[in-house]
């Protein structure tokens, strides 16, 4: 996989904010995206981390209290320096979470409201809009409100598309099929795009490039399968749903592969270069359950425990173990009731080898 | 009927609504949108009019205009005449005492413009002039509808301000309500009752179109 580049002269986008939104974690962000490299990027995050604020930083409808941004070769806010441009003069399209279409014009009006040359008629068209052309935004589905938007902010002809949430505003099913439209037309822009979500699926289904932001900051920055499958720190796993978590110690490393304690059970997993104290991040779909016990305590990745609790998700069922410390397997709801599960009785939890990833604990 | 004192009242009714539709407007985005902590200052100043009896504020506009004030001064270096018991002074009196009932509506229907709009509208490159006249006064215009209608009625319909700054002056500063009060003072019964119910008339049509047109037209400061 391609390391994110951070060379200033390159096609990207350089953010370093610090700010104190009302009501949120204090801000201090260090962003860098290759644009070359990811048509869409995802800002992740848990709801209330400051990836709305800083989509607002981004777009100028904010000031940062320390920090510069620079967006290719332009620099957009730099406090050291006193430069500070417009929301107007930086060219950054902005789809707000409920679109804040205007109320008072119809469909076409909303598109024409800042359209460049040509380009309303070649944006009502590419959105499938034309039929729409002269209802008013109140008068049709929040899917269309979503394409109105989208199809005015890009017939400006911005640098730049920000996204502010752009499925939360629909009903599930809405979702569902707007989510796989959405990448489609975000790829298809033309112009590079970021955008807001705390949903993992809507991550994997609309980005190439992922930053994960925790807390007011961002914590790792990469391709999308990359972040979710090697998450960088104890944080960026949590934030990214892995549900298992467990200190580990290494034992020994032979033949690109490690040895490694957890609890009172031996682990193989592939030898990535960690040294020291480190977790074994394991996420809880690779976790497959056996009533095999017996062997847990000589096989490698094999944990004995005790069912703790289980609960059906749908087609799944989740099933809370202690081993030791507390572990939990997803399996399908199927499979749980021919193991025939209780709380309370002995299993052994199985992991692949190539399902245990290491992050360096500290 | 004293004709000539409606043609007045409604001269002057007309030229405080318009003076107040460009003062009032500037001054209403203001106190809408300001986060300052002193803005309840500025609110408290433009309400004023409502409580003050009229005499105080005329009283206060006269020394304000006098030719010994610096306005009046200026005034009559640039004019050669006085703004006291002319139109001129009735018209800065009125402006002052109809402020509250431009600037109020004005506050409350640019209070209800949602900010993500003016954001939507800066991000896609228009600006905050172009913004104001495409968005926010199409989306503001009943309120400012409110704001002309009530300003240009209560100018019709104020007294002690106009006696105050304006005298009695036949064909100058006589408007319609002091008109009414020399009819009832020489016992001219029959033309003050004329001209009475003319303004009580008068006074419900443009209240009934008001609130037919927007239900909430006396709402006060919508950020209390």
């Amino acid at each position: 996989m391609a390391a994110p580049r951070v060379d200033a002269m390159a096609d990207t986008l350089i953010a370093e904010c610090r700010a104190a939104p009302p009501g949120g974690f204090r801000l201090d962000a260090a962003l860098t995206l290759p644009l070359d490299l990811a048509p869409v990027t995802v800002l992740f995050g848990p709801s209330g981390a400051g990836k709305s604020s800083l989509l607002r930083l981004l777009a100028g409808l904010e000031r940062p209290d320390a920090g510069r941004i620079v967006f290719r070769d332009r620099t957009w806010c730099d406090t050291a320096r006193g430069v500070w441009l417009e929301p107007q003069q930086r060219r950054a399209g902005f789809v707000f979470q409920q679109y804040a279409l205007f109320p008072h014009l119809t469909v076409e009006r909303n598109v024409a409201f800042a359209a460049k040359g040509q380009a309303t008629a070649r944006m009502m068209e590419r959105f499938g809009l034309t039929g729409l052309a002269e209802r008013m935004p109140r008068a049709i589905s929040g899917g269309e409100q979503q394409r109105v938007a989208l199809a005015r902010a890009l017939a400006a002809e911005p640098d730049l598309l920000l996204l502010d949430e752009p499925l939360s505003a629909l009903d599930a099913a809405a979702r569902t099929r707007t989510r796989r439209e959405l990448r489609g037309l975000l790829a298809g822009a033309g112009v590079p795009s970021i955008v807001v979500t705390h949903d993992r699926t809507e991550a994997i289904a609309l980005a190439d490039w992922m930053a994960v932001m925790v807390e007011g900051r961002i914590l790792q920055t990469g391709p999308v399968r990359e972040v979710f499958a090697r998450p960088a720190t104890a944080q960026v796993a949590e934030a990214v749903g892995v549900e298992n978590i467990l200190p580990a110690e290494i034992v020994s490393r032979a033949a690109g592969l490690l040895r490694l304690r957890v609890g009172s059970a031996a682990f193989e997993c592939l030898d990535g270069g960690e040294s020291g104290p480190v977790l074994a991040s394991i996420r809880a779909e690779d976790v497959a359950l056996t009533r095999d016990v017996a062997s847990a305590s000589t096989q490698r990745n094999r944990l004995a425990g005790v069912v703790r609790a289980i609960s059906i998700e749908g087609p799944l069922a989740r099933v809370e173990m202690d081993c030791g410390f507390p572990m939990v397997a997803l399996v399908t709801a199927q499979s749980a009731t021919d193991l025939n599960l209780l709380p309370g009785e002995s299993l052994a939890a199985v992991v692949k080898t190539t399902s245990v990833h290491l992050i360096a604990a500290g | 009927m004293d004709w000539q004192a409606i043609g007045l009242s409604l001269r002057l009714a007309l030229a405080t609504t318009l003076v107040l539709q460009v003062v009032g407007m500037p001054l209403a985005w203001w106190v809408a949108l300001s986060r300052r902590r002193w803005k309840f200052l500025v609110e408290a100043v433009v309400a004023l009019p409502l409580v003050l009896p009229p005499t105080v504020l005329g009283f206060y506009v006269l020394i304000a205009i006098g030719p010994r004030s610096p306005v009046g001064a200026l005034y009559a270096r640039l004019t050669g005449g006085m703004l006291p018991f002319s139109f001129g002074g009735l018209l800065v009196a009125s402006v002052l005492y109809s402020m509250p009932f431009t600037v109020q509506p004005m506050v409350a229907a640019f209070g209800g413009v949602d900010r993500k709009l003016l954001e939507a509208s800066w991000c896609l490159g228009v600006s905050r002039a172009g913004t104001f006249r495409r968005v926010v006064i199409p989306l503001a215009r009943s309120g400012l509808a409110t704001a002309a209608i009530l300003s240009f009625a209560h100018t019709v319909g104020e007294f002690g301000v106009v006696l105050m700054v304006g005298g009695n002056i036949d064909g100058v500063t006589r408007t319609v309500s002091i008109s009414i009060y020399d009819q009832t003072q020489s016992l001219d019964y029959a033309g003050a009752w004329h001209t009475s119910l003319l303004l009580v008339g008068f006074s419900f049509v443009v209240l009934a179109l008001t609130y037919s047109w927007q239900r909430r037209a006396w709402m006060l400061w919508p950020t209390h």
